[in-house]
């Protein structure tokens, strides 16, 4: 009884203090305005909390084990088929326009040795030298004393040929493509290519992270309206870079990019032209000197040119070329570039001795060109195969007349004519092989590369050949 | 483990906001006058290739010490080089070539067994081979590419490194560029140590699946990884993953350490997940017999699902190989895009690391393999051991004959490079982009055709040359040597 009379008192002195009778703003402060204040804020607070949500409870350490112990993974590799277990033929000579396979000699129409260069003596003395002197590899990426004198010579002497200030060498020949274009091109640009664009190229545009659009293969309308479409709506196209990306031959088709509609469009939308030319370099041109020449455009119209060398020129690695500031970029900023080993000194004094001889001999292009024109003489009136390629381009590509539906069914029947063509008359030709990953949808086919060191009895044997077993089995 | 003393730290951060206000204040005056300037016709309407800040780094901070990088030579890249001489008229911004070369100790490529420069059993086959084969085959694997000398090298490979199978490639980047995605794709995970190389991460970009990152080195942390991952599953749907790949690789190039395999395997083994070994700077120069990291740490090769490895360290030539089982390598020949779609490996190349392997494993009849791996052992061993006891700050396992030097100052970067190559000493010295903003260093690659004398000249040059630019940042006992005489005085 005392204790709750002294703590009533107590709560009566307390709300009687000075305080509680304080005037504030002629309003007098009782003792319950504190009460009733008190209230207010507690009712805002309960106001400004949100709903109620069960929380969310972490995974036990058991729970988690057992999750881990039920999960069962794909295997590595999915079921190997029959197909997969074939094994290409094995050369056991120089792969020129004469090899042997099986302890036979067969014409071989496989290797995209278009100059004949391959067993030329002149390029076999420089590589031979470069070897005694500098051994085989060069032990280093380029910024790390990887470069050897022969690599900046390389560059200068490709640079002289194109008639470009300077240029860069790779060290792969498929690694050119995919490193140039993730260099250039950063997330937000804008690249339009062509659907027909080999798997090289496919990949650098997904490295890019840029947004692809593609237009129909070699088609210059749809590219033209594929670019009003993209710069049509957009103002902020200007601030954005804009590159359109193409191969001058086509390895997946063997047509070539009209160069002159491309370059006409590019400066009427102001995009920046890539060209792959791989297999235009030292073929197309009077001197070959590649598209650029034989369209007549000037190369400085042409912001970036990628090859590779293992197809004209005989040996390996790439090279891209351009003005100054292209080149020096790459220098910093391409992967393939700053963080591989560099290219074989012996290769690239062969690619020097390449070009040497190709400046010297332009005799060279017009043997190749005759060897295509009778070779598509030869081959423009098969049973059931179809030349879908341009008449200079010098991979023939020939593809099935009725196609069976499907690639794979194509293929098994394209491959049953090449196996045949090799047992029975010993001439080597190939199929297009697609892998998983290519997204390129146009049709498979049989490809062959013109060299100008075959002779008019190996392309007559040729078109014999295919004649004769197309007909046995495709009709 | 690197450790950072806090002064080193401040000096460097100091340094570096120098360096970065300095090259702001140059592009503004740049941009001053280039507004006066007016641009010219053709360029209007194009966006320019580098916008702003995008390569502030080249222009400001890389272009003033461009020297010290890209060095050209003209001889072999072995012990000894011929380093060629630049001049800049240009205050370094364009460098060109003098005809004069000076002689210099090569500390910076990667020869681990001395096959870089002609080799008296190696080259004689390999001028053979390109007589008969040529340069290039011109041509893809699966057409016309494949000569005897690829798959008798194939077979060696597997054999080498011990597993059933082995598939080759033109180029090492390109082996992980292609191979990561077509092992897989879309739904799956890559769990990939922190300090990959630029080419793994450049194919598990491009492969498509998942990609998180584990601790340099840290087993615990990719358990810790892997639990949440599996537990977890897809990023919102929560759907399984369909499978899990682990890449680490043998020995780290800008560290030279080694990795920590056998608590790794056992990790992914439990937690049924794929690992992947690359074994670019491993392969040959580890090892008893120079097979490796899994040699050295005592792991069965069956083990790891996939071990890739280049030809271009150990063995002086170009190109790379992949070794698994015989189911994956055939999955691989049939689809894989470097193997479709790439140019085949050059011929001579195939035949020096036919010849190469030859070596090591003595079936040359001598036992000049045995001889180089000691060499390598001993010479990394000993100037490893030799660089900390005069106070070097030197990272990197024993046994493994990449030494990184701290250098941590961005000035002291261009200082030791210069100074050492006034010396005849060829060094590397490796910053920013390569290695973390702070962490700058001078990377040594020991080779086995390097000498005693050789090395006792590298570290007289290399003290020198230390005591000069200040990096000796841990000196241990020349101090105590010093207090000890002091005290005996």
């Amino acid at each position: 009884m005392n204790m709750t009379t002294a703590a009533l008192d107590w709560v009566t002195v307390v709300f009687d203090a000075p305080l509680a009778r304080a005037v504030v703003f002629g309003v007098h402060i009782d003792g319950h305005l504190v009460v009733e204040v008190l209230l207010v804020a507690v009712i805002l607070f309960q106001l400004t909390r949100k709903s109620y949500k069960p929380p969310k409870k972490p995974l036990t350490e058991k729970e988690i084990d057992d999750l881990c112990e039920e999960w069962v993974p794909e295997p590595l590799y999915p079921p190997i088929t029959e197909e997969m277990k074939t094994e290409p033929p094995v050369l056991e000579s120089a792969a020129g326009p004469h090899t042997v396979i099986d302890g036979k000699e067969v014409v071989n129409f496989a290797s995209a040795n278009y100059l004949g260069l391959l067993g030329n003596e002149n390029i076999a003395d420089s590589c031979i030298s470069s070897l005694e002197k500098y051994g085989v590899g060069s032990c280093g990426p380029r910024g790390f004393y990887g470069t050897i004198d022969v690599h900046l010579d390389c560059e200068t002497r490709i640079a002289k040929f194109m008639g470009t200030p300077d240029s860069i060498l790779y060290s792969y020949g498929i690694s050119t493509i995919f490193s140039v274009i993730p260099a250039f091109c950063k997330k937000g640009d804008i690249i339009v290519t062509d659907e027909g664009v080999h798997w090289g190229v496919q990949n650098g545009l997904y490295l890019s992270r840029s947004t692809v659009v593609y237009f129909k293969h070699n088609d210059m309308a749809s590219l033209e309206s594929t670019l009003e479409k993209l710069t049509h709506k957009n103002k902020r196209a200007e601030k954005i870079r804009r590159y359109i990306v193409v191969e001058a031959i086509y390895q997946n088709s063997g047509q070539i990019a009209p160069l002159n509609e491309i370059v006409r469009l590019k400066e009427k939308y102001r995009f920046r032209v890539i060209l792959d030319e791989s297999h235009s370099f030292g073929v197309l041109g009077n001197s070959g000197r590649g598209l650029a020449e034989y369209y007549g455009v000037p190369i400085e119209k042409i912001d970036i040119i990628t090859a590779g060398m293992g197809n004209a020129l005989a040996t390996d690695g790439g090279f891209c070329t351009g003005s100054v500031r292209v080149v020096d970029h790459q220098r910093l900023s391409s992967s393939g570039y700053v963080f591989s080993a560099s290219l074989p000194p012996y290769l690239a004094s062969a690619a020097i001795s390449a070009v040497n001889y190709l400046e010297d001999n332009p005799s060279v292009l017009t043997q190749l060109r005759s060897n295509i024109a009778l070779l598509w003489k030869g081959l423009s009136d098969l049973p059931g195969l179809a030349i879908a390629s341009h008449p200079l381009s010098p991979i023939i590509y020939l593809k099935l007349k009725k196609s069976t539906g499907s690639f794979k069914s194509d293929l098994e029947l394209l491959n049953v004519i090449t196996d045949r063509v090799l047992k029975e008359d010993s001439v080597f030709i190939v199929s297009t092989k697609r892998s998983v990953l290519d997204k390129c949808r146009l049709p498979v086919g049989i490809r062959l590369f013109v060299s100008a060191g075959h002779s008019e009895s190996d392309i007559h044997k040729v078109c014999d050949s295919l004649t004769r077993v197309a007909a046995l089995v495709l009709v | 483990m690197v450790r950072l003393p806090y002064l080193t730290a401040l000096t460097t951060l100091f340094s570096y906001g120098l360096l970065f206000a300095f090259g702001q204040l140059r592009d503004f005056f740049r941009k001053l006058i280039d507004w006066s300037r007016s641009k010219s016709k053709d360029l209007r309407g194009y966006a320019p290739i580098c916008l702003g800040l995008e390569d502030f780094y080249t222009r400001r901070l890389y272009l003033r010490i461009q020297d010290c990088f890209s060095r050209p030579i003209a001889s072999a890249p072995d012990a000894w080089i011929d380093v060629v001489e630049r001049y800049s008229n240009d205050n370094n911004k364009t460098l060109h070539r003098t005809s004069n070369t000076t002689k210099c100790l090569n500390l910076g490529s990667y020869n681990y067994l001395g096959f870089a420069a002609a080799d008296e059993y190696c080259t004689p086959r390999v001028i053979d081979s390109l007589k008969r084969y040529s340069p290039s085959t011109c041509s893809v694997r699966v057409d016309g590419g494949t000569t005897n000398l690829h798959t008798e090298l194939e077979e060696l490979v597997a054999r080498f490194v011990g597993k059933p199978a082995a598939i080759l490639f033109g180029m090492g980047y390109v082996t992980n560029s292609a191979i990561i995605p077509a092992l897989i794709g879309k739904g799956g995970l890559i769990i990939s140590d922190s300090l990959n190389h630029n080419s793994i991460v450049n194919g598990a970009r491009g492969s498509g699946a998942a990609v998180r990152v584990f601790q340099h080195n840290s087993p615990s942390h990719l358990e810790d990884v892997l639990r949440e991952q599996i537990a977890e599953g897809l990023p919102r749907t929560h759907r399984p993953w369909k499978k899990i790949i682990v890449i680490v690789e043998g020995i780290y190039s800008m560290e030279g350490e080694l990795c920590k395999l056998p608590e790794i395997i056992a990790v992914c083994k439990k937690y049924k997940a794929y690992t992947y070994l690359d074994e670019a700077h491993s392969i040959g120069a580890i090892g008893k017999s120079g097979r490796g990291v899994c040699e050295l740490l005592g792991v069965d090769p069956a083990d790891v699902d996939i071990m890739m490895g280049t030809f271009t360290k150990s063995f002086g030539s170009c190109g790379g190989y992949i070794a698994a089982s015989k189911e994956i390598i055939q999955y691989l020949k049939y689809t894989c895009p470097a193997h479709l779609y790439a140019t085949s490996m050059s011929p001579p190349a195939v035949q020096q690391v036919i010849s190469a392997i030859k070596v090591i494993l003595g079936e040359d009849g001598s036992n000049r393999g045995a001889q180089k791996l000691a060499h390598i052992r001993e010479n990394s061993n000993f100037f490893r051991s030799e660089l900390q006891k005069m106070g070097f700050e030197v990272l990197g396992d024993n046994d493994s004959p990449v030494m990184p030097i701290m250098l941590y100052n961005p000035a002291k970067i261009p200082a030791f490079s210069r100074e050492c190559l006034r010396q005849n000493v060829a060094v590397v010295t490796v910053a920013f982009p390569a290695t973390p903003l702070l962490l700058a260093r001078a990377r040594i690659c020991i080779s086995a055709s390097h000498s005693k004398e050789d090395l006792m000249k590298c570290l007289e040059v290399i003290s020198k040359v230390g005591d000069l630019v200040g990096i000796k940042y841990f000196p241990a006992e020349p101090r105590k040597h010093a207090e000890q005489e002091k005290k005996n005085l």
